[in-house]
């Protein structure tokens, strides 16, 4: 039994974390005591999204440190407190605190610092960077009193700081001493085309700039001159010129360090002692820093196989990027420049639709060596397969950036992929891993993703996951059968439109046209369901009754014995005293089991089907009506009390979700769906565990969808912020249109989108910006549905031949003498076994 | 020879599903098809030659004076879900078979033979019914 080894790990970054996240989860963990020190006050958290911070993500949602992950691995975490010093003779880290710690094996995980250029002045007031959740309050702080917002640096970085300030609402400039934009990864016309595209959204661009002085401004609180003579008014200066490794620590304790900084590691990660590894931006491979997230996640998993004693090895990464930049996609691979001897270049520009493609080739034009996007990526995926892959061009290597306007398929089919090409580069996942998933049982894209992480990162790779699950499912002999069952050749989609298009009114007619035979209990209630979004008759009209579910039948909820529930609308929640009396009335002649739902109502169970008209009666005359908590169909918005009353509350949550409500009551739909809707981000609605989750901030709604509870919870991501009322709403109309016109049977929101191509942004591009011209439609849809809603009890009770069904026997009055009830805490529940057993003993003697 | 009794009427069935009626304490869930399977379909092409004989009574009990409705009368227990409520469950034709899913756990039930297809050692009674003048007439002494 050996005694556990002490490691040490400095600094919590995106890095440092990954590191901790990849050693718990191997065996080696078990050998070390594990501590490690975080300067910032908050643990890892995600800095690449960090502009979201400006449209409603909070620090919390960029965490990436799950609630109890210390406590649950065991590791000590120092919060706010810098290691400051190593001891590499006695092994000891001393913090900025005054702790001391010896190590057995230490970590170096510290990243790197915004390069803030020494020009006169740059220590001004509102002279900011942009690296950490302080910077990004800093910068929210400033932009308070400020209007004009300047970032100096065109990168990568400095167009995402833009984009920040865009978003805080300044007039925003960018300075950049090269001249062109992004000059690293981008060439000249590259670069010109994405100026226009970010100068046309309101972006002041200026290029070959050199700036030598930050004085007093006359209009503003800064003025920045520069070389050529030229000067700019600007309150804020934002600095992203590029990043320097932090390595102080590490220069002061003899470790080996580059010319121009960086920790000098081998392919182990190893730095100069044997006993210290160093990974991330603050590393120095073969005299490359990586700045980019996936080759620094590669450097953690090399550390913790050396650690265990493995063979990776960090041998470099690619620095292909592919990213969207204030809402233009721009990619770069491999040798962008063409600096390779012999290089061959082909440029495909189209001025109208503002797209810049680049190849560069080898001289025999068979290798594809780097490639420029501008405007469309969209071949990214593609090219960088033949890249990496070494994969031999086409004849025409131009056919892969020209514009393909016949079906010809030139995209490189996911059958001429290795099995070592790299599908997802954020989680380093194989088309191997991708392809044994599959063979494992994965079928689904949302399985492919739960199972092997692959596009759900940056989720750029999805598009070619799906290709290669589809390819891989039909190679392996799986039909890749979505008829949604035997009597239909189509899915629930095809329906959907075939009985929009055809104006077909009954299921007898669908089947007629396209169906066979006389159906199931599949494609019977999801046809109904389906004439419900589109027509929206009665559920229970003679061409229909035959059609439904028994709850949708009965308009209650089946129980294990028979009998119903019955759950009345309690619309946001929010319900008189004397409305509670007249539901505890009913509740207590009927004598029904009562218990409070999840969902803000009241359920009544042990309704025998006889007695249900008569509940529903007396609901209805104390002013109920049906709460659709037996169908496929919008259940229950739920709210908190919101700033009535709430000391923190900060917009009206209940009379939004009231309105909500009433809005989409009646809805049929896939599958459920489930609202909240949050007065401030206190969130005590729960709305991000919803379908649709609304949450009230200081800037108006923020829009949440796609999130459920259940066997398998999902966070809800965000959709957009900062929204009035109409807006809101017209997006929840669209949404959930969309949803109801394009999901498969029984498939709830979460998974609909997981499993559409292009995901959240895809969704966000149909309903918010309108891409497929079809938002016209989709609130129409809705609001037929609103205008025709009838509350279905009522309708019911009101017609004695809807009501002829509702009794147990045809030819007697005698309720079903296998319901028996037992009591239990002061109510009734149905007997068990062996209650009944004992029961009819009784009866007989 | 069997008795029949009557229950209801035809107006009282409910087109493409089912109702329930008490007969001599017994629970019978009674289905009436409006829809027709179409000629080309198969029918009953998995059932053995007892259950053929089966069908060819029942089909001959059936739709005598109903003109295009065919009946069909089942027991209402569903012996996995332990409860009264076959008669609520959707009829469907599932690989040429007429059955019926139960409402609690969705197996079927042919409603000729009363075989589980999901569990063939799982059987329903299954009751001669007919159609006689616009009544509906069940016969339970001897459950097929």
């Amino acid at each position: 039994m050996s005694v556990k080894q002490t490691l040490v790990v400095i600094g919590n970054g995106m890095v440092g974390q990954h590191f901790l996240a990849s050693l718990v989860e191997s065996a080696i963990k078990e050998q070390y005591q594990i501590i490690t020190f975080c300067e910032e006050p908050r643990a890892a958290y995600d800095r690449v999204h960090l502009s979201s911070f400006f449209t409603g993500t909070t620090a919390k949602q960029l965490s990436l440190v799950e609630d109890d992950f210390f406590e649950q691995h065991g590791i000590t975490i120092h919060l706010g407190d810098k290691a400051s010093n190593i001891d590499r003779d006695n092994k000891t880290v001393t913090s900025a605190k005054g702790l001391t710690i010896s190590y057995d094996k230490l970590v170096l995980a510290t990243g790197s610092y915004p390069f803030v250029p020494p020009v006169p002045g740059h220590d001004r007031a509102q002279c900011l960077v942009y690296r950490t959740i302080e910077d990004l309050e800093a910068m929210a702080a400033a932009a308070k009193v400020g209007k004009v917002g300047t970032v100096v640096g065109g990168g990568l970085l400095g167009l995402e700081a833009a984009k920040a300030l865009m978003d805080l609402g300044l007039q925003t400039h960018v300075v950049e001493f090269a001249p062109r934009l992004m000059a690293v990864q981008l060439d000249d016309a590259g670069g010109a085309m994405l100026r226009r595209k970010i100068e046309d959204l309101g972006v002041t661009v200026h290029t070959g700039k050199n700036t030598s002085l930050i004085t007093d401004g006359q209009q503003c609180v800064n003025l920045m001159c520069f070389a050529d003579g030229e000067e700019l008014e600007t309150d804020i200066v934002l600095f992203s010129a590029g990043i320097r490794p932090r390595d102080d620590i590490a220069r002061v304790c003899g470790l080996e360090v580059g010319q121009r900084g960086g920790i000098v590691i081998d392919n182990q990660c190893r730095t100069s002692d044997p006993s210290i590894y160093a990974i991330g931006e603050c590393a120095l491979w073969n005299g490359m820093i990586y700045g980019l997230v996936a080759p620094s996640y590669a450097m953690a998993r090399t550390v913790v196989s050396a650690l265990a004693g493995g063979s990776l090895s960090f041998t470099g990464a690619d620095m292909s990027t592919k990213l969207k930049l204030m809402g233009v996609d721009v990619a770069s691979i491999g040798d962008a420049h063409a600096k390779t001897q012999g290089a061959k270049v082909y440029t495909y520009q189209n001025g109208d639709s503002e797209v810049y493609k680049r190849l560069v080739v080898s001289q025999d034009k068979k290798q594809l060596l780097g490639a420029v996007l501008v405007g469309d990526a969209s071949g990214y995926s593609t090219l960088l397969q033949y890249c990496l892959n070494g994969i031999e061009l086409p004849a025409y290597p131009d056919a892969l950036i020209l514009p393909h306007r016949s079906d010809e398929s030139v995209g490189l089919g996911p059958d001429a992929l290795p099995l070592s090409a790299q599908i997802c580069s954020c989680y380093d996942v194989t088309k191997g891993t991708i392809c044994s998933a599959i063979e494992g049982g994965c079928m689904t894209m949302g399985a492919l993703k739960a199972e092997t992480k692959a596009a759900t990162g940056c989720g750029g790779c999805s598009a070619l996951m799906k290709s290669v699950l589809d390819s891989e499912l039909s190679k392996q002999g799986f039909e890749v059968n979505t008829d949604i069952c035997e009597h239909f050749a189509h899915t629930r989609q095809d329906l959907f439109n075939l009985v929009k298009v055809e104006r077909i009114k009954t299921f007898a007619d669908l089947l007629r046209r396209h169906g066979k035979g006389i159906g199931c209990e599949i494609c019977k209630p999801a046809v109904a369901n389906i004439l419900a979004s589109q027509w929206n008759d009665h559920v229970l009209e003679k061409d229909h009754l035959g059609l439904q579910d028994t709850n949708d039948t009965f308009l209650a909820n089946m129980q294990k014995d028979g009998t119903y529930s019955v759950v009345p609308r309690i619309t946001g929640g929010e319900i008189s005293p004397d409305m509670l009396i007249a539901l505890g009335q009913v509740g207590k002649k009927y004598k029904l089991y009562t218990k409070i739902t999840g969902g803000q109502r009241v359920d009544m169970f042990g309704a025998r089907v006889d007695q249900l008209p008569s509940i529903w009666k007396e609901l209805i005359d104390a002013g109920f009506e049906s709460g659709h908590a037996y169908g496929k169909s919008l259940r229950t918005v739920k709210s908190c009390v919101g700033s009535t009353w709430c000391r923190y509350g900060v917009d009206d949550s209940v009379g939004l979700a009231i309105e909500l409500e009433n809005r989409y009551k009646g809805l049929r739909s896939p599958h459920k769906i489930k609202f909240g809707v949050s007065g401030c981000t206190r969130e005590c609605a729960e709305a991000q565990g919803k379908d649709v989750g609304i949450i009230a901030t200081e800037t108006g709604w923020s829009l949440y969808v796609c999130g459920n509870g259940g066997m398998k919870p999902r966070h809800a991501d965000l959709f957009a912020t900062g929204l009035d009322k109409p807006t809101l709403i017209k997006f929840i109309d669209r949404f959930l249109s969309f949803y109801v016109r394009t999901a498969d049977r029984l498939q709830r929101t979460s998974v609909w989108m997981e499993n559409m191509e292009g995901g959240l942004d895809y969704l966000k591009s149909v309903v918010i910006d309108d891409k497929l011209g079809l938002c016209g439609q989709l609130e129409q849809q809705m609001q037929h549905v609103i205008d025709t809603y009838q509350c279905e009890w009522l309708t019911t009770i009101e017609d004695e031949s809807k009501l002829k069904r509702f009794r147990h026997f045809v030819n007697s009055d005698q309720p079903d003498d296998n319901v028996v009830f037992v009591e239990e805490r002061g109510q009734l529940r149905p007997a068990d076994e062996s209650e009944r057993k004992h029961f009819k003993l009784a009866e007989m003697a | 020879m069997a008795k029949w009794l009557d229950i209801c009427g035809v107006d009282d069935l409910q087109p493409d599903s089912g109702i329930c009626a008490l007969i001599e304490g017994e629970q019978v869930a009674i289905f009436s098809f409006a829809l027709r399977l179409r000629s080309g379909n198969a029918v009953d092409c998995s059932v053995s030659e007892v259950d053929r004989s089966v069908i060819e009574v029942n089909r001959s009990l059936s739709g005598v004076e109903g003109g295009d409705t065919q009946v069909y009368a089942v027991g209402n227990y569903d012996p996995i879900g332990k409860a009264n409520v076959l008669s609520r469950g959707l009829i469907c034709d599932i690989n040429g078979q007429s059955v019926v899913a139960s409402p609690l756990y969705k197996q079927h039930f042919n409603l000729q033979t009363g075989v589980c297809l999901e569990d063939e050692a799982v059987k329903i009674p299954v009751y001669p019914i007919r159609i006689e003048k616009n009544r509906v007439q069940v016969s339970v002494g001897a459950a097929l």
